[in-house]
């Protein structure tokens, strides 16, 4: 897992090792620099010879100076090296999910796609810049301070076999009795989490039954479950300065005890202790960072394997190996097809035959959740059909190249998304060339050029994020002319003119009937107002073709088609939309 | 991480200095002992460790040195200063085990107490409150700030001070052996504290950089996966694709820049440490062997430790300033909550039950009746009792949120208990505002509404919003069995009154037909239930309590057919017997209502029933007939 995402290293790789070369060298001349020390005591101060202090002074300055060069640019290439991989990463799985299919986005859900883009790459930029940085500090200046240490005074330096496994031992059972309550801890904050939003969105129903204190109540449970363990984890994972000081302490002392009594005894000399005392506190300051270093890695281990998870993830929509790039005419069949969504396997459709022709207009009617959207989403390979085939231009869909089979297929969706961006901005995604002529023309067509006119900046008013500054059945109208400037062989629009008044809904009808002869158009609607002039109407049941034929011969056999144009003159029909 | 990335944000309006002495108030007011056993503390540990360091040149002159000139060294002295040693440095290891776990527990202690205090408080503020933060803004309160507050109060405190007096003892330390090297050592830590703080302050530029490319690539994802369908459809994945790479390459470079800087700083203080100690070794061994100053063998290496160890506090104060200013900013907003002034209330009317004999006499009692009344103290202290009956007036009501805009004009209308008002108009017309007015939800700025003749003013918000049950269209339902759920409307209802509300509701046939029935748990965001069951939940929790007065707010057409129509007749079920207010979203349902206002722009255009309506051939038959549609 670990070696796929540390694929994305790729150009920077060269940053990232560089940066612990630089790192090796920082740290060694900075052990080497209390053993010099020591010399420089011994055998300048002591016995006065100033042109010894003189040359080892400089060439320790000269030495402090690369180290400080050497520090400074680890820092420099390893966050050059970790930003690099993360926006790779970044790169890579944005990438990797834009081919996905909705099963797939469906599958982890936007929100946690967008954490795992944002908040886990971020831990593990974190992680990476450590790994090449810190975590390649800590073991070197153990190793280090710890070869010089017996260098100088091996006798002496035993203190060490017996302080740095007792530090280990101590932080490893800090971490392990640790970590576990810091996992619960993360999860009580959902549970806070949850209390305090649903307080905030529910406030009126709180305020209404007068449930103030009921919700106090919820709220301190909340808060309580997580002081528990909090307080408590954090308790033992504070432990850990105490216990280091300890035996950092201990040590100290143990080296001045036999360290006086050695160089009294003659076997050792003063700048000897002093370069030792000095070793002693950079091994137990390198153990600490690498306890650090330790815990920070494996909160990013989680990180990791969720964008693994997402990075690995199959897409269930690929393209064929050899795919028709030519959709020759606008002519749909649907031959015994069904089809079940993958994650729930309700069945949706069921033994759908259909014969469309080009050029005809095809109104589906139906209740919510009958299977009307279903149907039309296999057209453009949205989704793939459980059994049997959708055939385009007598072609199966899945033949295509997926990319020319939408080009021809135009679909106004049910929920109709505009991005931020200017209208015309907007509209041109149905085609990046279209001269201004031909967007004020389609948006003739879908009845808004009207209304696009009467804002103060016409076809440049600035669409806010998800269209909040145009009104419903404005969206509506923009999305269809959005659909229209791809002139698609096929159009297909689902349920959307249901916030257009029916005036209007008629002149687009009229509309397309006049202008778009060429073009089959799938219609699918609320209001049989909506489909009464398409050359069929489709009425689906429950996934399953109720009935086909006109306006008048539904009106005549279908008691199902009586039922829905019955209730809609008696109950008015108005679709009050907020 | 995340407390670099705050780094960029913190920013203080107002003098940190009152934040600061509130918090410490704050704080004090419960755990003063533990603070003040923890202030020493720090004192104590921060003083062995600068004690520690002087130990050395003890060693080195006072024993070393001496006792290698002697034949026969005797080392109990020495012993002894060990043994002294080892107490101080114990010592200083319980300081500093007593200051850490102090602050834990003063912290953990703190935060409980916030979010506590925080919730109470924030349940008596008044809807404007609710309906003008952005709840995000708000649980953040609860979580990132409490959460920067308590590190700092934890750890950024105590590490502070101590490594105040670890400077302050370290440079009386060493201006004691030696005022010459001490001004050179202050030279060169001037010169890399400038170093740093020009860094930093590049540093914190680059991060606030990062944080709002973050932003920007966070809107964007967010942007185009809601967006997918249409991308797909349009095979718009390429544009995508290279607008996420543009953002992306945006927040590599702020990223790289941030970090850059902002973690060579430790490279360069812990070098600075290294120059500043072969500097102080070669300048003290020219002293010393030249006798400039009188200096000692063990007065040099005591002051290259100490002057190594210097450059360790005076980092960490910088990067503690640093999260102290954050942990202010969360405490600034969590003051600010504080300090949200709560609803208030005059009431004196309250709800209660009661009873009532065959004089139609009633009498007050504790137990649950079908009968509710008024209870009004009058000024001579007798109470008087009105009956509850669901006659609900308003008398020329006109609102405004900011007394500029006036959102409600003159408002009058009438209705009588037991009958259905229907509220139709656009979105944004003011029909959710009419009923905000009835429940106090705000509360008007001129006019007068009456309750079964009593100005609701004078009426106890919590008695009156008990007497008027809602039905949202947004359901917000609670994470809890749906037992629990239906229960929110009544605590002490029975588990068969419970059922009988969700026989009434319709909500029975699929509550039964969950594994675990009423006692299923659903999650308050409600993924797990349609949008028509939850509406059904809503209402029979609506049921349970069993209200004289209803606010509904009609479903939606989200929901499939079949629900609709039982949530339809569910709400029907509700309004029988109690004057209702209904926002109405399609005409159909409403017909049958006593009276149908046309709300525009806050001003009633059009009342009447149906027939009456039909007509007029106004707005409503405009509307009716499909002309015009609400939007």
């Amino acid at each position: 897992m670990l070696k796929r995402i540390g694929h994305s290293v790729r150009e920077y790789k060269k940053y990232a090792l560089i940066s612990p070369i630089l790192v090796a060298i920082e740290t060694f001349i900075e052990t080497f620099i209390p053993y010099l020390m020591s010399k420089m005591i011994d055998k300048g101060i002591i016995p006065g010879n100033l042109a010894y202090i003189e040359k080892l002074g400089v060439f320790m300055l000269i030495g402090t100076f690369i180290s400080l060069a050497g520090g400074a640019g680890a820092s420099w290439y390893s966050s050059k090296a970790s930003a690099g991989f993360a926006k790779n990463l970044r790169h890579d799985l944005y990438h990797h999910i834009q081919d996905f299919s909705f099963e797939d986005v469906d599958h982890f859900s936007t929100s946690s796609i967008v954490v795992r883009l944002t908040t886990d790459i971020m831990n593990i930029q974190q992680a990476f810049q450590m790994l090449i940085r810190a975590a390649a500090r800590a073991p070197l200046m153990l190793i280090f301070s710890i070869t010089m240490a017996f260098t100088v005074d091996a006798q002496m330096a035993m203190v060490f076999v017996v302080s740095v496994p007792l530090m280990a031992i101590g932080l490893t059972v800090i971490i392990a009795i640790g970590r576990p309550l810091f996992k619960k801890v993360y999860q009580r904050y959902d549970g806070l989490n949850r209390v305090v939003r649903e307080n905030l969105r529910g406030i009126r129903v709180v305020k209404t039954y007068n449930r103030a204190e009921l919700e106090d109540k919820k709220a301190e449970k909340a808060s309580s479950s997580i002081y528990e363990v909090f307080s408590k984890a954090e308790r033992i994972l504070q432990l850990n300065s105490p216990i280091m000081q300890f035996v950092m302490y201990g040590t100290l002392l143990f080296l001045a005890w036999f360290g006086a009594k050695r160089i009294v005894g003659g076997t050792m000399q003063t700048g000897q202790l002093v370069s030792l005392l000095a070793y002693a506190m950079s091994v137990l300051m390198s153990l600490n960072i690498l306890s650090n270093v330790f815990n920070q890695m494996t909160i990013s281990l989680a990180s990791a394997q969720r964008i693994d998870e997402v990075l690995t993830y199959k897409s269930t929509l690929t393209n064929p190996k050899n795919p028709l790039t030519d959709v020759k005419t606008g002519e749909i069949d649907f031959d015994h097809v069904d089809f079940a969504y993958a994650d729930d396997g309700v069945t949706r459709l069921e033994d759908i035959n259909l014969h469309i022709k080009p050029g005809e207009t095809i109104g589906i009617i139906g209740e919510t959740g009958s299977g009307k959207s279903s149907l039309v989403q296999l057209i453009p390979r949205l989704y793939d059909v459980s059994h049997g085939s959708v055939k385009v231009g007598d072609q199966d869909v899945r033949d295509y190249d997926i990319r020319t089979l939408r080009d021809n297929v135009s679909m106004v969706l049910q929920q109709n998304v505009l991005f931020s961006g200017s209208i015309a901005d907007n509209l041109r995604w149905g085609d990046e060339q279209a001269t201004d002529e031909q967007l004020v023309q389609a948006a003739k067509l879908a009845q808004a050029d009207d209304f696009i006119n009467s804002l103060p900046d016409g076809y440049d008013t600035y669409i806010e994020q998800g269209g909040s500054n145009v009104s419903g059945g404005q969206k509506q109208r923009l999305t269809i002319a959005r659909a229209l400037l791809k002139n698609p062989k096929i159009l297909i629009l689902d349920d959307s003119t249901s916030a257009v008044d029916t005036h209007t809904d008629s002149l687009i009808q009229t509309a397309f009937r006049e202008e778009l002869p060429e073009m089959t158009k799938l219609i699918i609607a609320q209001r049989i107002s909506s489909v009464q002039g398409a050359d069929r109407i489709v009425v689906i049941d429950q996934g399953k073709i109720e009935a086909v034929g006109t306006h008048d011969e539904l009106m005549n056999s279908d008691d199902l088609y009586q039922d829905i144009y019955n209730s809609q003159i008696k109950g008015g029909e108005t679709h009050a939309k907020n | 991480m995340q407390r670099t990335r705050v780094a960029g944000r913190a920013k203080l309006d107002g003098s940190a200095w009152q934040i600061l002495w509130r918090l410490l108030k704050y704080i004090m007011q419960k755990s003063h002992f533990a603070l003040f056993i923890a202030f020493f503390s720090v004192i104590v540990s921060a003083g062995a460790s600068v004690v520690g360091t002087l130990f050395i040149q003890r060693l080195i002159d006072d024993y070393i040195t001496p006792l290698m000139k002697v034949a026969h060294p005797n080392f109990t002295p020495l012993l002894h200063m060990i043994i002294l040693m080892g107490a101080i440095y114990l010592l200083g290891v319980i300081g500093t085990l007593l200051y850490s776990q102090l602050m834990i527990m003063t912290g953990q202690k703190l935060q409980k107490r916030i979010r506590d205090e925080m919730f109470t408080h924030m349940q008596q503020l008044p809807l404007s409150y609710f309906d003008s933060n952005d709840y995000g803004d708000v649980m953040s309160r609860y979580t990132n700030d409490v959460d920067t507050l308590r590190q700092m109060v934890e750890q950024s405190f105590p590490m502070f001070i101590n490594a105040l007096f670890n400077v302050v003892f370290t440079l009386t330390a060493m201006i004691t052996l030696s005022p010459t090297l001490t001004i050179i050592s202050l030279i060169v830590f001037a010169l890399s504290i400038f170093i740093v703080r020009k860094l930093s302050s590049k540093s914190s530029y680059y991060f606030r950089m990062q944080q709002k490319a973050l932003g920007n690539i966070d809107g964007y994802i967010e942007e185009m996966l809601n967006g997918q369908k249409v991308i797909k459809v349009f095979s718009h994945e390429d544009q995508a694709k290279a607008g996420f790479d543009k953002r992306n390459e945006a927040l590599r470079q702020d990223a790289s820049m941030a970090n850059g800087l902002s973690t060579m700083l430790f490279p360069i203080m812990g070098n600075v440490g290294n120059i500043l100690y072969v500097l102080i070794a070669v300048v003290g061994g020219y002293f010393a062997v030249n006798h400039i100053t009188p200096i000692t063998l063990g007065e040099i290496a005591a002051f290259v430790q100490l002057s190594r160890s210097f450059s360790q506090p005076i980092a960490q104060i910088t990067m503690q300033l640093n999260s102290i200013i954050m942990g202010l900013a969360g405490a600034q907003r969590m003051f600010q909550l504080f300090d949200e002034p709560v609803e208030q209330d005059s009431g004196d009317t309250t709800l209660v039950y009661v009873t009532e004999n065959e004089q139609h006499e009633l009498t007050e009692t504790s137990e649950r009746t079908d009968k509710w009344a008024w209870k009004t103290p009058e000024k001579d202290g007798n109470v008087k009792l009105t009956p509850v009956k669901g006659h609900i007036e308003f008398k020329d009501v006109s609102f405004s949120y900011d007394g500029k805009k006036t959102v409600l004009h003159h408002i009058s209308l009438d209705a009588k208990p037991g009958e259905k008002m229907a509220f139709v108009g656009a979105t944004g017309a003011g029909k959710t505002t009419i009923t905000n007015m009835l429940n106090r939800f705000y509360d008007i700025s001129s006019g007068q509404i009456l309750y079964d003749g009593i100005d609701i003013q004078n009426i106890q918000k919590a008695s009156l919003r008990l007497s008027m049950g809602i039905v949202l269209q947004d359901t917000n339902l609670f994470t809890a069995s749906i037992r629990d759920n239906i229960r929110y409307g009544r605590l002490n209802a029975t588990d068969e009154e419970a059922v009988e509300a969700a026989k009434l509701a319709n909500a029975d046939s699929f509550i039964r037909n969950l594994p675990k029935g009423y006692d299923t748990v659903i999650d308050g965001s409600g993924s797990d239930l349609s949008q028509g069951q939850r509406q059904l939940l809503s209402i029979a929790r609506a049921a349970i309590a069993d209200p004289p007065t209803m606010i509904m707010d009609e479903a939606t057409s989200s929901i499939d057919t079949r629900t609709e129509a039982l949530v339809q007749s569910g709400m029907d079920n509700l309004m029988k017997g109690r004057t209702t207010f209904v926002i109405a979203h399609r005409l159909s349902t409403i017909h049958n209502s006593d009276e149908i206002l046309v709300i525009e722009d806050g001003r009633i255009i059009e009342a009447g029933n149906h027939e009456s309506l039909m007509q007029e051939k106004g707005e409503y038959y405009e509307l009716y007939t499909g002309k015009t549609i609400l939007e």
